[in-house]
């Protein structure tokens, strides 16, 4: 039967090039069809939507792109731009420095400069732990430190000695990143000394306190365990504080590093907010974890001091607290206490974070399987060793995208601190710049600028938690 | 079996108080116990001492006192005469009402937008992402006094609307026009919009300070048993599907019982729209200065409303995209094998499970909302902030009282929003096992 048919056979011996896919499946057309136009919803939707950005680009952009960068008042700022009008970028550019330093001195801008690139420097074991990439974001920071400076700080002095401290700085996170921890925990001092300068002994001899509290657990915890060893180290870090700091800063005081001081009236703008938010961050975090842990905890009195605390904080609107910073604390601390407006401000903001920042950890506690607490008792850890090694590290990567909001939350809610007479750089400052018969009657441009630097902080942040999150992630899936 | 149980039974020592831990959180309670009570004798003393230097006593007498200051937005009788306890009271209401509302436009807007960022459409995908990135990553004080600004000054001052004689002549419109089917005026001293006129309202029972308006109760009582009334219905029909497998028509019942009652009602008492105008001779000439009738929104409110609205519902898109992502896609893939069309599926499988997601997000979020209304400070909107943590506050000088009293109001407010969100949340909880 086949072979009849044999000679008529055709088979193909070579394979056929694969033909293009038709036009309207491909390329950018493809792309077009299957994400703009696929349906006549979808159509509508995009018409509807390409009619709303072109409205308001054509709004704004000969506004913004007719901005004027030199000027010296709004005045001439609107000659110069003409009838059709145009954005005073001039503003920023003649009152950037308050926008970022507040009134802060103008000689004295190395020192936050230096604060902030430190900062970055003290993050870096924490952000980056046991990478190299830790030392090449040190690298980076120490090279724009060292820029910026430049461009600010005319003595060269200041730039040579920094630039070393940053090269110094980048070669031993080169050499041992494990060494940086010391940096990130002096970091503290050495920031409140630069920002506010006086005399150096005066934060070593708080430093001092610190060591008075490790001396005491690493004297009591082997008899007494962990609790009994930080509460009675805690203890005489106290008494020293209370009562003993004193003499140690009197009789060290006229001893000669130190800086001129810097009161917290002249902090403003940005500056204020990185102080206040960073501070406030970092302090909000151990003491986040310690209600969490309180609020699950079996004993009673102290599960109901947690809830009790977390749910009035989480009750109550920030703008209360910080009226209670500026009005009540007085009433509550002895009297003649008189401390900074700042630090009151700080203080009532950390507790503020902490509760939300227990709540969030809190979830991630309860989010764990019972498997994990079983395995940590089945080691026979104890309670403080099961949380440190299994219990927490699990925790907090979990909690990691609602502690980064909580802290974009904190950042952005420090431009409240305008309403308790603070410089902040929204309120704060923009009224004074509008105060001056200059700038009057100028409103867009430092809005726009402030929001923008505001965004670009927080969209960062909410970046650098996605990284995280991704690198974090041990789940085989 | 050597159980644990078998401890020795010698006496007790004190060393137990630390080692042993059946004893050792009874320890450590007691000793937080002393320390928090120390504490809090500490603060007291101090406050004590502070008062008595101060020449101060605690009282809160002032609350009856005459205020002596004028609120623009009261929603219930109030003058200059009243006290600082009704001026609180207004500020609460104030609160409230713009509470209220930014929970319901945050809720709309943030479902819609979540749902709009899920869309296929690459277009509208993107410009809601950036919608929800500019409102989160800036802050809402920012928002409130953008709105304001924009809201206040680039509006048209209320003399632009007048229609003057030669405009007769000429032809010539005037300067602003208002909107909507020409009800609402929006100018630099508010947006005047239509406010409810009744022409045969029922009497208001007076009951000392407080009064009620029988009006709006009557109202209210019949659109209550309407719903009542239509639930009945509803649960009827079931009812007879559940037995005879076929579902009565009940769609112009339920219409019928939720309009024609009222709308009986407004009629007979005679309800129409009061329109805000320019007062008018006979040739159409306006006379005056300002709008007549209506109600004037002040920008304070409608400023923070927007704003509040808008910052609240990018966080709600969020959750509702986080929600609606939560569920597999199984679930949905099942729906369509099942032959269910998108607009079906998501209504019948997709979202009632993610709400099981979204309800804990929202009710922090709402609780946010709450709040933050009291940045109404930054637009001078007399709220519970503004009245008796601001200007009651200033006035006496009473912080402490007037402190404690505006914690413990947003406290309840936070714990009753909280408390009601989380019997919603049970109830539309997946229930398994």
């Amino acid at each position: 039967m086949s072979d009849t048919h044999a000679e008529t056979a055709f088979i193909r011996t070579e394979m056929l090039a694969p033909a293009l896919p038709p036009v309207t499946e491909r390329g950018a057309i493809k792309w077009l069809r299957e994400n703009l136009f696929a349906g006549w919803l979808n159509t509508a939707l995009t018409l509807v939507s390409l009619l709303l950005v072109l409205m308001l680009l054509a709004k704004i952009m000969p506004w913004w792109l007719n901005g004027v960068w030199n000027a010296n008042s709004l005045g001439e700022c609107r000659t110069i731009a003409g009838p059709e009008g145009g954005a005073c970028w001039a503003v920023i550019k003649a009152r950037w420095h308050q926008y970022i330093f507040g009134f802060y001195p103008q000689d004295a801008y190395w020192r936050p400069i230096l604060a902030f690139g430190l900062m970055f420097v003290a993050l870096a074991p924490v952000l980056y732990y046991g990478l190299r990439s830790g030392a090449k974001l040190i690298g980076v920071v120490a090279v724009l430190t060292v820029i910026s400076l430049a461009l600010l700080d005319h003595n060269i002095v200041h730039v040579l000695v920094i630039a070393a401290l940053m090269a110094g700085l980048f070669a031993l996170s080169w050499v041992a990143p494990k060494r940086l921890v010391y940096v990130t925990l002096l970091y503290p001092f050495i920031a409140f000394w630069l920002l506010w300068g006086g005399s150096i002994w005066k934060p070593v001899a708080t430093l001092l306190g610190f060591g008075v509290l490790v001396l005491g657990y690493r004297l009591v915890q082997p008899r007494l365990g962990v609790v009994m060893g930080t509460a009675i180290g805690f203890v005489a870090a106290c008494v020293y504080w209370l009562f003993l700091q004193g003499f140690v800063t009197g009789a060290l005081a006229g001893l000669p590093p130190s800086l001129p001081a810097v009161g917290s009236d002249q902090f403003g703008g940005f500056l204020l907010a990185f102080v206040i938010g960073v501070t406030a961050i970092i302090c909000s975090l151990p003491i986040g974890v310690l209600l969490a842990l309180g609020r699950r905890s079996d004993m009673v009195l102290i599960k109901t001091l947690s809830v009790g605390f977390i749910e009035f904080i989480r009750g109550v609107p920030l703008i209360t607290m910080l009226f209670t910073a500026s009005l009540l604390l007085q009433y509550f601390l002895p009297p003649q206490t008189n401390f900074d407006l700042i630090l009151r401000v700080v203080i009532l903001v950390t507790l503020f974070a902490a509760a939300y920042i227990a709540e969030v950890i809190r979830g991630g506690l309860a989010a764990l399987p019972r498997g994990q607490y079983e395995a940590a008792d089945a080691l026979g850890l104890d309670y403080w060793q099961a949380q440190r090694l299994i219990i927490m590290p699990q925790a907090l990567k979990i909690s990691i995208p609602g502690i980064v909001s909580t802290f974009i939350g904190l950042f952005k809610d420090t431009t409240l601190v305008s309403f308790v007479g603070l410089l902040d750089p929204l309120r704060g400052v923009t009224q004074i710049v509008r105060a001056d018969i200059n700038w009057k009657g100028i409103y867009w441009e430092p809005y726009i600028f402030v929001g923008f630097i505001f965004f670009l902080i927080c969209f960062g942040m909410s970046r650098y938690s996605m990284y995280l999150e991704q690198k974090l992630k041990t789940d085989h899936r | 079996m050597a159980m644990a149980s078998e401890a020795p039974k010698d006496g007790f020592r004190l060393s137990m108080l630390i080692y042993d831990t059946r004893f050792r959180s009874f320890t450590i309670q007691v000793i937080v116990l002393i320390l928090v009570l120390l504490g809090i004798a500490w603060l007291v003393d101090n406050t004590i001492q502070n008062l008595a230097a101060k020449d101060k006593d605690i009282s809160f007498g002032f609350l009856w006192n005459r205020a002596g200051y004028d609120i623009e937005q009261q929603l219930i009788p109030y003058t200059n005469d009243s006290t600082h306890g009704r001026a609180a009271i207004i500020g609460l209401l104030n609160t409230l009402v713009v509470a209220f509302w930014g929970c319901i436009f945050a809720t709309v807007i943030g479902v819609f937008v979540g749902v709009l960022r899920l869309s296929k459409n690459w277009l509208v995908g993107r410009l809601m992402t950036v919608y929800v990135e500019a409102f989160r990553n800036v802050p809402l004080l920012l928002w409130i006094i953008v709105v304001f600004v924009v809201t206040s000054e680039t509006a048209p001052q209320p003399k632009d609307f007048k229609v003057t004689a030669e405009m007769i002549q000429t032809g010539a419109e005037p300067a602003a026009q208002k909107v909507l089917f020409d009800s609402i005026a929006i100018t630099n001293r508010g947006w005047f919009i239509p406010g409810p006129l009744f022409e045969r309202p029922l009497p208001t029972i007076n009951l000392g300070s407080m009064s009620i308006n029988l009006t709006w109760l009557a109202v209210v009582i019949v659109l209550v048993g309407s719903f009542w009334a239509n639930r009945r219905v509803l649960r009827h029909a079931r009812l007879v599907q559940e037995d005879t497998g076929i579902r009565p028509v009940t769609w112009w019942k339920s219409l019928l019982i939720l309009i024609a009652p009222i709308v009986i009602l407004l009629v007979a008492m005679g309800f129409h729209l009061d329109i805000p105008v320019f007062p008018t001779d006979d040739a159409g000439v306006s006379k005056g200065f300002n709008f007549q009738g209506g109600i004037l929104v002040q920008h304070s409110f409608s400023a923070l409303l927007i704003a509040l609205s808008l910052y609240t519902g990018a966080f709600i898109a969020e959750a509702v995209r986080a929600g609606v992502l939560a569920i597999s896609r199984g679930q949905t893939e099942a729906a369509y094998a099942l032959g269910l069309r998108p607009g079906r599926t998501m209504n019948l499988i997709v979202l009632p499970q993610a709400l099981r997601v979204i309800i804990p997000p929202l009710i922090s979020q709402y609780l946010n909302l709450t709040k933050n209304t009291s940045l109404g400070i930054a637009v001078s909107y007399l709220d519970l902030r503004g009245t008796l943590g601001g200007i009651t506050l200033n006035q006496t000088g009473r912080e402490l009282e007037c402190m404690l009293l505006m914690m413990a109001i947003y406290l309840t407010i936070s714990l009753i929003i909280s408390s009601l969100m989380n019997v919603f949340n049970s109830a539309v909880k997946l229930k398994e096992r």
